[in-house]
């Protein structure tokens, strides 16, 4: 069986300790910067408040994993690099990184801290992960979120290092790390900047009837009724009108979450290492509520007990939720 | 969804001057807990960043007035207003009074709140995330800090408000 070691978000110090509480086995988190891809105002840790939260976590048999995963511009390297001589530093278990040069770095100045390849560089196949492997060393990879269960089995037997999937949390499908929607918008890049929809670009407009607006640079990308669930205010889950579809629709995606609380033992069984739960920029109180959930239904499984899922619908977009590709190709 | 709260849609003969009334008494309550919460937690100043002058409205819905907060350390400003005259804030956040406490408390997720639209927030939406992200940052209940500076009396208002609601807006335990 693999470890299935829980991999959960920290947005601020304070979620990091509630995380390392609920029972996470590590805890990903990032810099005030472009260098992840949560670089939301008010969110993420300084270097002091992350030598704090190393030590908290590790008095606890935590893991703290920095996310560096965003792609440098031209001429901004340095960033990356400090933060990569920071993290080292502060004795940061891992890194999680999606760009190249990134890992490069990483891999010849701190051979001794574990490279985990990012979500954000979409690797799929088993070639372009070996690729990694041999090249940096990584050690662990995070599969897009676009493979079966029997595609990441099969992917499995073919590389040499750990898998982690995602298994609760926002549900982006663009080809990661590649998505320029945002970019196209407000000029600030998901992948370079580390923002998708930045704040400062999103207005939400009541109607005299209820209904809300969402505004995203000031372009209106969905429009809730009064009794409607509301999701992100993401382009790749707008709803536009289109002259086939006056009415509007989803062009992309809905506003949904994925949960793959009920497809755990399989996951498991496939040989998924780690477990990561998503959700940096959101509060205390989601990190509490879905790690408990899943620390609960983790040790059940690997206890031989039938896992009792506690129930994550009021903490999904939309209030919604899918398995998505982990079940199905073909899930819309 | 959430009950308007335009300021003339609500006030019913008579409310004016309860809303003003529960202001004055309020006041000293309140300049009395943000100048507390402030020198208790002073690394939330840092994550509002720049919106530390901003000013913002809170506004729960089922009360008759709304509160005014401009968490700039330097001069503190936090009262409670009647709506109708409210003054011109960068941003407002809207719910329902204990929603908005245990938001505050982190005892509920905003995003959820507001996908579910019992939260409603408008104008400046990189002013709100910055607030969220930084009270989410405090350990521990800034209501329960609140109230036990007024020792008892304090907690059992906490405690009346508390079981004043219904179930639907306490916290969900999900393990």
């Amino acid at each position: 069986m693999s470890l299935a070691e829980l991999i959960c978000p920290a947005g601020t110090p304070a979620a990091l300790r509630t995380a390392v509480d609920a029972g996470a086995d590590a805890v990903y988190c990032g810099f005030q910067d472009a260098t992840n891809a949560r670089n939301f105002p008010g969110l993420n840790f300084t270097p002091d408040e992350l030598a704090e939260a190393v030590t908290y976590a590790h008095a606890r048999g935590t893991k703290v994993l920095l996310a560096l995963n965003t792609y440098p511009p031209a001429g901004k390297v340095d960033l990356w690099r400090h933060a990569a001589d920071t993290g080292a530093r502060l004795g940061v278990d891992a890194f999680i990184v999606a760009d190249m040069g990134v890992a490069d770095y990483i891999a010849r100045m701190y051979p001794g801290v574990r490279l985990h390849l990012s979500v954000q560089a979409a690797a799929s196949s088993p070639e372009a992960i070996r690729y990694y492997c041999e090249n940096f060393s990584v050690k662990r990879v995070v599969l897009p979120r676009i493979l079966t269960i029997p595609e990441i089995r099969q992917i499995r037997r073919e590389i040499p290092c750990e898998i982690e999937t995602f298994i609760f949390g926002n549900h982006g499908l663009m080809v990661e790390g590649r998505c320029s929607l945002t970019n196209y918008l407000t000029g600030q890049s998901t992948n370079m900047d580390g923002v998708c929809s930045p704040a400062s670009d999103v207005e939400y407009v009541r109607d005299a009837d209820g209904s809300m607006s969402s505004q995203l640079a000031g372009f209106t990308i969905d429009r809730f009724g009064p009794e409607e669930k509301a999701g992100y205010p993401t382009i790749c889950k707008g709803r536009y009108a289109a002259p086939h579809r006056p009415e509007g629709y989803y062009a992309f995606e809905e506003p949904i979450s994925l949960n793959l609380s009920r497809l755990l033992p399989e996951l498991i069984e496939a040989g998924v290492h780690a477990f990561k739960i998503e959700g940096r920029q959101r509060s205390k109180s989601y990190v509490r509520g879905v790690v408990r959930a899943f620390r609960a239904a983790v040790d059940d499984i690997k206890a031989g007990r039938e896992a009792n899922i506690a129930d994550l619908i009021a903490l999904t977009e939309g209030q919604k939720q899918t398995q998505g590709a982990f079940e199905t190709k073909k899930w819309r | 969804m959430i009950p308007t709260s335009e300021p003339t849609a609500r006030l019913r003969p008579g409310e004016g001057a309860i809303a003003r009334l529960a202001c004055l008494v309020l006041q000293p309550v309140l300049t009395r807990v943000v100048r507390r919460v402030a020198a208790r937690h002073p690394s939330l100043f840092a994550r509002l960043g720049p919106h530390q002058a901003t000013d913002f409205l809170i506004d729960p819905v089922e009360l008759p007035f709304a509160l005014h907060l401009r968490p700039d350390p330097q001069a503190l400003v936090f009262r409670a207003v009647p709506r109708d005259t409210a003054p011109q804030v960068g941003a407002t956040i809207r719910g329902r009074f204990l929603l908005l406490l245990e938001l505050i408390d982190a005892e509920q997720d905003g995003d959820a709140a507001f996908f579910s639209r019992d939260l409603e927030i408008s104008g400046d939406t990189e002013a709100v995330v910055r607030l969220r992200n930084a009270l989410d940052d405090i350990d521990g209940s800034l209501a329960e800090e609140a109230s036990a500076m007024f020792g008892t009396p304090g907690r059992t208002v906490l405690a009346r408000l508390r079981r004043a609601y219904p179930d639907a807006t306490k916290p969900r335990e999900y393990a």
